[in-house]
């Protein structure tokens, strides 16, 4: 079966689509954990030490975040791969282009392959600068996200990549929403109208979720 | 008078496969004593069919099931395009599910009184039996019939007819059953037993030593011309209405199958009986390149009529209803606006002819369904006509639900073809002609909704029965290959054909050429006929044909994909065609169906029947171009239905 | 009207084709746009050029052969076939762009005809029910209801044209297949036959070409019977419930 899916368009899809549900559940997971900053540094980093912490005492320390990691990095690597086979496919099933051009689709659907390739980046970038804190702006201090989310917005630079991805991010689950439906034989005529509002409504939960941090930041009320 | 018309009459040709007895019985009887072919030595014969609608279609796939190793044809880049797929309206069959009295005899006997006469009865029994297991050969190939809301099979009623026998998918049967038939034929090409040429024409029969052995045709993408050879070959081809220019034909639906085995030996019958249907969307002007049928079914709540006064250029919803004459509702008051075609589109040109005509230059009347709006609702008229409305004003650029279609007549089928037994074979042992191709079934008028039907039964029941019996008695001993003298001498001709079509150089299109024929027959050959017009067009195409050889220019070379080359082609053979179908309405000095003699009418203006002279199909045996052909005449007998004056008044 | 049309013209398969230029005079709003094109080929042909090759045959919008893209949209700006498009679509002095349909799996045979036996092909590998002649049921063994009737019609109005594949920006030939499949499986008739046709047929279009779906929607936006994007969430589902099931086994 497994051979099935992965040699099938349609099969490869249906990867992409169950790989961009999870990766959604742990956007939504991650926004509503990003708000906490709103309470002040000491329960920010404390819900940050209790990522580390979750599911003890029956697994050990960092297991389910590291449970979570693996999940995730598989979950990345099966859409990245299916995307890129995929789109590989699309152009050498289509390669003549119109004499006449003409602007077609929405401007999601059109920009889900730029939109992807810049949130993998995004994903490098956003991993060195707080995760592992490589590229980071000020000072990183392992445990200390609060301040780390600070110095990152306040840089211009942290501002508009994050910002720029924040907006790759809704406008890739609003189209990537809605045709994970399709993928997974979910939509009909009569839940088309519904899919789509829905995925309109978290795509813009979710920007205006992820935004509200660095706007805290740039207006000071998160300092 | 040309030399054409001064035709002989040779030996008359009878059918020698009709089994007698009771005419229930005979075509079990026939498929009793029909010799069969070991299931074993099936895949050692090959069939080729020429064509793939729903005749052809049809008997490739069930020729293929049965075992037989099939090589088909058609001229189209995929065999889902045949024409068949633009029938609209529906297919009879006498199930009776309405429990309104039908039966097989019931759809035997309206049949042979819609062909007025002019039909076989054993075929015409044999197509109302088989009606009943088309229907369900259909459904269970996951055909889409209308249903009801009990989850079974609606029905309607059509021209003609007095029950509610016609079965239908929407306004698109034809495409529907067409694509079971395609599907099914798909199936067979996929499991190796349908050796599939798209793209491929039939440009000649290959006839040896008296028998049908092959055909020669022609790649249409790189030209090249080829021989395919088989121990019986089936011509499933349609019909030749094109050579009107002007028809609900396809552009590319051509007679040059039929007319080259009509040239190798195959007697072509009753070429004038044409159908001119009723319901048709008149032509704008020059430009025009077919017609556009709108489905009969239309008349089931359309209401037909004219002006009661000449030259009356009021819009049509000004016209008071005492000003209006429902013209066939008058005339004909118990079938009213559902007589058969050739009485509906005659007296379309009566009216017009009167000058009672509307729409631009006269050629037209209303098709009305403010009545049925009225009455059933503009959601229900939708529901059951939609799609034919919006055809309608996408072409005409009128909306249908506030202004009547505007209708006249036009060519869409012919019921004459290459004559064929009871077996469906031809006078050319081993080549065999199914549906509109051959003449069998539908006398001098078809019924709406039963040339699905032919074509259907030809295919899937009648064919690869009666076939197994040539197979059977015939073995061929020899091979035969390329290299066989009268197939290079067949191959030859053809090469040289073409080669001079494209040599000519001159300074006409081809399409000129079939137009301007296509308007001389519609002007002779049309719905109303007569000796002296005929007689103008037999002196006239010899000339068109003539001045084609001369003046005929064809763009680019043979070996290449040369769509003026294909159009040349067909015309060199409607030239010749053309003639035939002039001749025979000449010779038939009576109005039967659709060939209207207007020297022989009755008082009233109705069609005159001349039995005891014209009894019989008028089969033809060509002795070359332009030369008078042989009259053989097969007589027609009618044990069952006592021949009467149609009437639908 | 008077009209600028540019027509790619391709000699053939393997010669490289470009966009050439041509006026046409006293085109009537009531011709369709192959009688306008007509007209073109009769002008070419007494000027001893070779004619523009496309391909058309019923001219009723139902057979499924005219297959040009006017103007970047595949049969052009109405919803519908080339052969019913009419001239009254366009303005006096318009320039008109004509081209084939663009799909790797759609080789262009001359000037603006492809080859389209792919579709055939993907058909060969499902797309039937098995029901040899003769070995029908009676018609009215098995009712259909009439929701399911008509869902089936509605997919199997598809006239196999490839406007779908020629507008989709991947090639892709998701409509078609999903068109037939859900004709065939929603009704008790294919139900047999539902997991090995549309396994089967998803294979046989991936194994042609095409491309995959990236819902853009192109495909339904042109397709002239309407045939709606669900159609192909429909195939889906019928591919995953097949594969689930195979897994199964």
């Amino acid at each position: 079966m497994a051979r099935t899916v992965w040699n099938s368009t349609v099969g490869k899809k249906t990867v992409m689509a169950v790989s961009g549900l999870i990766m959604l559940l742990y956007l939504v997971a991650h926004m509503l954990g990003n708000l906490k900053i709103y309470f002040g540094a000491p329960e920010f980093n404390e819900y940050a030490h209790w990522l580390r912490t979750m599911g003890e005492p029956l697994l050990h320390y960092e297991w389910a975040l590291w449970v979570v990691r693996v999940v995730l990095v598989v979950a990345v690597v099966a859409h990245a791969v299916s995307a890129y086979q995929l789109s590989r496919r699309d152009i050498k099933a289509r390669p003549s282009k119109y004499v006449h051009k003409k602007a077609r689709a929405s401007y999601a659907t059109r920009t889900m392959r730029w939109g992807g390739i810049i949130l993998a980046l995004f994903i490098v970038w956003h991993i060195l600068d707080l995760t592992t804190g490589h590229v980071h702006s000020g000072g990183f201090e392992e445990g200390k996200p609060y301040q780390n989310v600070v110095d990152t917005f306040s840089t211009w630079y942290g501002n508009v990549i994050y910002i720029v991805a924040v907006l790759a991010v809704g406008l890739h689950i609003r189209h990537g929403f809605w045709s994970a439906a399709q993928t997974l034989g979910v939509g009909s005529r009569t839940r088309d109208r519904a899919l789509k509002a829905l995925a309109n409504v978290l795509a813009l939960l979710l920007t205006i979720g992820f935004l509200a941090v660095p706007v805290g930041v740039m207006t000071g009320v998160v300092s | 008078m040309t030399t054409f018309a001064a035709y002989a009459t040779g030996e008359p040709v009878v059918d020698a496969k009709a089994p007698s007895g009771p005419i229930e019985e005979r075509w079990d009887k026939r498929r009793f004593e029909a010799k069969l072919v070991n299931p074993a030595n099936r895949r050692k014969q090959t069939v080729i069919v020429v064509g793939t609608g729903l005749a052809g279609g049809s008997a490739g796939a069930t020729l293929a099931e049965q075992g037989y190793r099939v090589i088909q044809f058609c001229y189209t880049d995929s065999p889902r395009r045949a024409h068949s797929i633009a029938a609209q309206g529906g297919i009879n069959a006498a199930k009776n599910y309405r429990n309104d009295g039908d039966s097989v005899h019931r759809l035997f006997y309206d049949t042979v009184k819609g062909g007025d006469f002019r039909s076989r009865e054993s075929n015409v029994h044999r197509l109302a039996q088989i009606s009943v297991e088309i229907i369900d050969q259909c459904v269970a190939q996951g055909v889409p019939f209308a249903r009801e809301y009990g989850g079974l099979l609606d029905t309607r009623s059509f021209g003609g007819v007095q029950v509610s026998r016609t079965f239908y998918a929407r306004g698109q049967t034809g495409q529907q059953l067409l694509l079971g038939a395609y599907q099914a034929l798909s199936r067979q090409i996929a499991a190796g037993n349908v050796e599939m040429h798209a793209r491929t024409e039939m440009l000649d029969l290959i006839v040896i030593d008296g028998r049908a052995r092959g055909i020669v045709a022609r790649d249409l993408i790189t030209g090249t011309i080829d021989t395919y050879f088989a121990d019986a070959v089936v011509l499933a081809t349609g019909g030749y209405g094109n050579v009107f220019y002007l028809s609900t034909n396809a552009m590319n639906s051509n007679a040059t199958a039929v007319w080259r085995a009509h040239r190798r030996g195959a007697y072509f019958a009753n070429p004038c009986f044409t159908q001119i249907h009723p319901t048709c969307i008149p032509r704008t002007g020059d430009h025009q390149s077919k017609l556009t049928l709108m489905s009969e079914s239309l008349r089931n709540d359309g209401r037909i009529w004219v002006p009661k006064a000449k030259g009356d250029d009021r819009p049509p919803n000004e016209i008071p209803e005492d000003e209006r004459d429902y013209y066939l509702e008058r005339i004909y008051p118990s079938f009213g606006n559902l007589v058969p075609r050739d009485i509906a589109s005659r007296a379309a040109k009566n009216v017009c002819d009167e000058g009672r005509g509307v729409g631009p230059g006269g050629q037209g009347v209303y098709l009305d369904f403010a009545d049925a709006i009225e009455r059933m609702g503009r959601k229900a008229v939708e529901a059951k006509y939609g799609n034919l409305f919006d055809m309608y004003q996408r072409i005409t650029d009128e909306d249908p639900y506030r202004v009547p279609m505007r209708i006249y007549p036009a060519v869409h089928y012919t019921m004459g073809g290459l004559w064929v037994d009871y077996d469906l074979q031809t006078t050319v042992p081993g080549l065999f002609a199914i549906g509109e191709a051959n003449f069998s079934d539908h006398g001098a008028n078809r019924l709406g909704a039963s040339a699905l039907m032919q074509g259907l039964a030809d295919g899937y029941f009648v064919l690869p029965a009666t076939i197994n019996d040539y197979l059977a008695r015939n073995p061929h001993k020899d091979e035969v290959d390329a290299e066989h003298p009268e197939v290079q001498e067949v191959l030859a001709q053809t090469e040289d054909r073409l080669n001079l079509l494209l040599s000519v150089d001159g300074d006409r299109t081809p399409d000129s050429f079939h137009r301007e024929l296509g308007e001389l027959m519609w002007e002779f050959c049309g719905m109303a006929r007569t000796d002296s017009g005929l007689r103008k067009a037999l002196e006239r195409i010899p000339q068109i044909r003539e001045e084609f050889w001369r003046r005929i220019k064809v763009p680019g070379t043979g070996e290449e994909f040369n769509q003026s080359l294909e159009r040349a082609n067909r015309i060199v053979d409607y030239l010749e065609l053309a003639e035939l179908m002039c001749l025979d309405a000449l010779h038939r000095a009576e109005s039967c169906g659709g060939h209207f003699r207007e020297e022989s009418q009755s008082p009233d203006g109705e069609a005159a029947r001349r039995d005891e002279e014209f009894a019989y199909a008028a089969a033809w045996e060509f002795t070359g171009t332009g030369d008078a052909p042989v009259l053989h005449k097969e007589d027609l007998v009618f044990e069952y239905v006592h021949p009467t004056q149609r009437s639908y008044a | 009207m008077k009209l600028t049309l540019r027509v790619w013209r391709q000699k053939n398969a393997g010669a490289d084709g470009a966009m050439s230029t041509y006026e046409v005079d006293g085109i009537s709003p009531d011709m369709s746009f192959l009688e306008m094109l007509d007209t073109l080929n009769e002008e070419l042909t007494l000027e001893g050029e070779d004619p523009v090759a496309f391909d058309h045959d019923c001219r009723e919008g139902i057979c499924g052969a005219c297959s040009l893209v006017i103007n970047g949209d595949a049969h052009g700006p109405e919803r519908t076939t080339t052969c019913q498009l009419h001239m009254r679509s366009f303005k006096d002095g318009d320039t008109i762009d004509v081209e084939p349909w663009r799909a790797a799996a759609f080789p262009v045979v001359k000037d603006l005809v492809v080859d389209r036996t792919a579709f055939d092909r993907i058909i060969q590998a499902g797309g039937y029910v098995s029901v040899p002649t003769g070995s029908a049921p009676e018609a009215h063994a098995t009712p259909v209801p009439k929701p399911d009737a008509d869902l089936a019609f509605e997919h199997a109005e598809c006239i196999g044209c490839g406007a779908c594949v020629a507008a989709c920006p991947n090639g892709a030939a998701m409509l078609f297949t999903s068109a037939k499949i859900n004709h065939l499986n929603v009704l008790p008739q294919g139900a047999p036959e539902r997991e090995t046709r549309v396994l089967d047929m998803v294979a046989q279009m991936d194994d042609e070409g095409f491309g995959g779906c990236t819902l853009a929607g192109e495909c339904a936006t042109v397709c002239p019977k309407g045939i709606p994007l669900t159609s192909i969430t429909g195939m889906n589902k019928e591919w995953l419930r097949a594969t689930a099931k195979g897994a199964g086994r």
